[in-house]
């Protein structure tokens, strides 16, 4: 080893801690922002450490690169707001995948014949992740922001379709290893890494996000490791399998809140799109109590707990503000006030979350559902802010709703029910929500933001 | 052979460290590992930074994405955690000025 490759390589050694000493940060709101500040660190040291390297001739197209990437990443980060949060993470995850792929085919373009066969293995995974995931990711994006429908988009032999493709393309990473001078089969790995993230990503309804943006998390991961041996770079596997192991435990935990297993997530939620409008027809009979804001304003007025149910509908919205002053109103009142946060609320892991802290509440008035489920019951009303599948009790009582099985909030058993939603539609999944059609569930309609607005009035005029 | 060690020992490490993180933290922790596997800004370097001139190109588009991904991830999961406070003993209501900090510089 000569000189330059010792310190590049303890420089590797102590991104790597510093990288794992980030992410053991953020266990606690309290470590958190000096955790991310040596996750900091650690990334300028092996970057400054890696333009020692002995292989960089020339540093024109570095520059331009990252002079170029941080005033994008700067305006990014600095101007989106955070109800896009969802929409930046996949956009990034499409970024990373591209990236790592695109370093997959410079490096088999420049070295193939050069390469172990278990490189050239490591190279065709890379740029197969990576690509799959650029286009995974760039589907979930478009999705998120209404350019492609939220429905999902289904058709007959769409798993076999995928299925194939998938073990197509193992095939042909075999291949490869065996024939690794076969440029054809390279990117024959590469297009069908395309064309697999949108087919995959395609049957897949809004609902289910949160689990599509954790998997993408994790494959970006995978790729940057498959970069790592390829490369036969540590500081690539170990980064990468961190990122891996993050989508993978978030995964985890998304398929748990929705109750599937893992291997339905993986496979199953690429394919099993619940039908859309299924029950819809029935529900057109059934009577629902609509009030308006001064009834709702009138049970507020009466209660002296309230726990907010905030769903995606409050991100639509931009209704956080509003719901964080509609809360201060009630405190000053004497009300005890609490917010329920469902671990799939929203269109990614810790949505809900993220909005309420903009919002300026503390966090410790945050509750997951198993520290909150049993005082709905103790409590006098619940209001629920575009929130729809979470708050179902057909989740617990019919084995014929699609979504039985997940665990929701007891919101129905709290003494009343106050429904902001935008209308009587049931939405794309589809689902009837039994909870619009009790006797002590009022359905306030209209935009969120409006009526809470109207609601913190009506608590102001009648003491 | 090594290299497979050091993978799975990484999983391994990464799956304990980040089973901690609270649910309210779990959007900066997308956010945050993120920007820590835009460390393929470092391969990406390589490729921009060689002699063979497809490379180059390709190279100089990935270290771009990457260093999105680094300093905007970095800087975005920064501005979400300076949201998360500490609940106030007799509370403030509406944000004060002090909110309006600064992002930390940060280079790469």
């Amino acid at each position: 080893m000569t000189p330059t490759a010792t310190i590049l390589g303890l420089c590797y050694l102590v991104a790597a801690v510093l990288f794992i000493l980030c992410l053991r940060g953020l266990s606690s709101p309290e470590s958190a922002r000096r955790g991310l500040v040596l996750g900091e660190l650690g990334m300028l040291i092996a970057v400054v450490g890696t333009l020692l390297h002995k292989d960089i001739i020339r540093y024109d197209w570095i520059l331009g690169g990252l002079v170029l990437g941080s005033g994008i990443g700067i305006g990014i980060s600095a101007w989106i707001p955070m109800t896009k949060m969802p929409e930046r993470i996949a956009f990034s995850h499409a970024f990373g995948g591209l990236a790592t792929a695109l370093v997959g085919v410079a490096e088999y373009m420049r070295e193939a014949e050069h390469l172990t066969h278990f490189k050239v293995g490591a190279l065709g995974f890379e740029t197969f992740l990576g690509f799959l995931t650029f286009t995974g990711s760039l589907m979930a994006y478009g999705k998120l922001q209404g350019v492609i429908s939220g429905a999902p988009v289904t058709w007959k032999g769409q798993n076999f379709l995928n299925i194939g493709l998938f073990f197509g393309s193992l095939c042909a990473i075999g291949v490869l290893v065996a024939h690794r001078e076969m440029h054809e089969v390279f990117f024959g790995i590469a297009g069908t890494g395309l064309a697999l993230g949108v087919m995959a990503v395609l049957p897949i309804g809004g609902a289910d996000m949160p689990v599509v943006i954790s998997l993408l998390n994790s494959y970006a991961g995978l790729a940057a490791c498959a970069t790592g041996f390829a490369l036969g770079s540590q500081i690539l596997i170990i980064s990468g399998a961190l990122d891996g192991s993050s989508g993978l435990f978030l995964s985890l935990l998304m398929s748990k809140a929705m109750n599937r297993s893992f291997a339905n997530v993986l496979f199953g939620a690429f394919g099993t799109a619940i039908e859309p409008g299924q029950a819809a027809p029935q529900g057109q009979a059934k009577a629902y109590n609509e009030a308006t804001v001064e009834d709702a304003g009138a049970v507020l007025k009466a209660s002296q707990s309230v726990i907010f149910v905030p769903g995606y509908g409050m991100a639509v919205s931009q209704a956080q503000h509003a719901v964080r002053d509609l809360a201060a109103s009630l405190e000053r009142r004497g009300v005890d006030v609490k917010y329920a946060i469902h671990p799939v609320a929203g269109r990614m892991p810790g949505h809900m979350n993220v909005l309420l802290a903009e919002a300026n509440v503390p966090y410790d008035k945050l509750f997951d559902l198993d520290d909150i489920n049993d005082d709905f019951a103790r409590t006098d009303a619940v209001i629920v802010v575009g929130a729809n599948d979470v708050v179902n009790p057909a989740a617990k009582k019919d084995p014929s709703s699609p979504i039985y099985g997940m665990p929701v909030f007891n919101v129905e058993q709290s003494r009343s029910v106050i429904v902001l939603k935008r209308s009587m539609n049931p939405g794309f999944s589809g689902v009837e929500n039994e909870l619009f059609f009790q006797p002590n569930t009022m359905m306030v309609l209209g935009d969120a933001k409006k009526t809470l607005l109207a609601m913190i009035g009506e608590l102001k005029e009648g003491h | 052979m090594f290299n497979l060690y050091v993978f799975v020992l990484a999983t391994f490490v990464g799956y304990q460290v980040i089973s901690r993180v609270p649910p309210l933290l779990h959007t900066p922790l997308m956010s945050g590992t993120n920007a820590i596997s835009g460390i393929s800004l470092v391969a990406s370097l390589l490729a921009a930074g060689s002699h063979h001139s497809l490379s180059q190109i390709l190279g100089f588009v990935a270290v771009t994405c990457a260093t999105i991904n680094v300093v905007g991830g970095f800087l975005i999961t920064d501005r979400m955690l300076r949201m998360f406070r500490k609940p106030p003993a007799p509370r403030p209501l509406p944000a004060g000025g002090e909110q309006k900090k600064v992002a930390g510089g940060k280079a790469s």
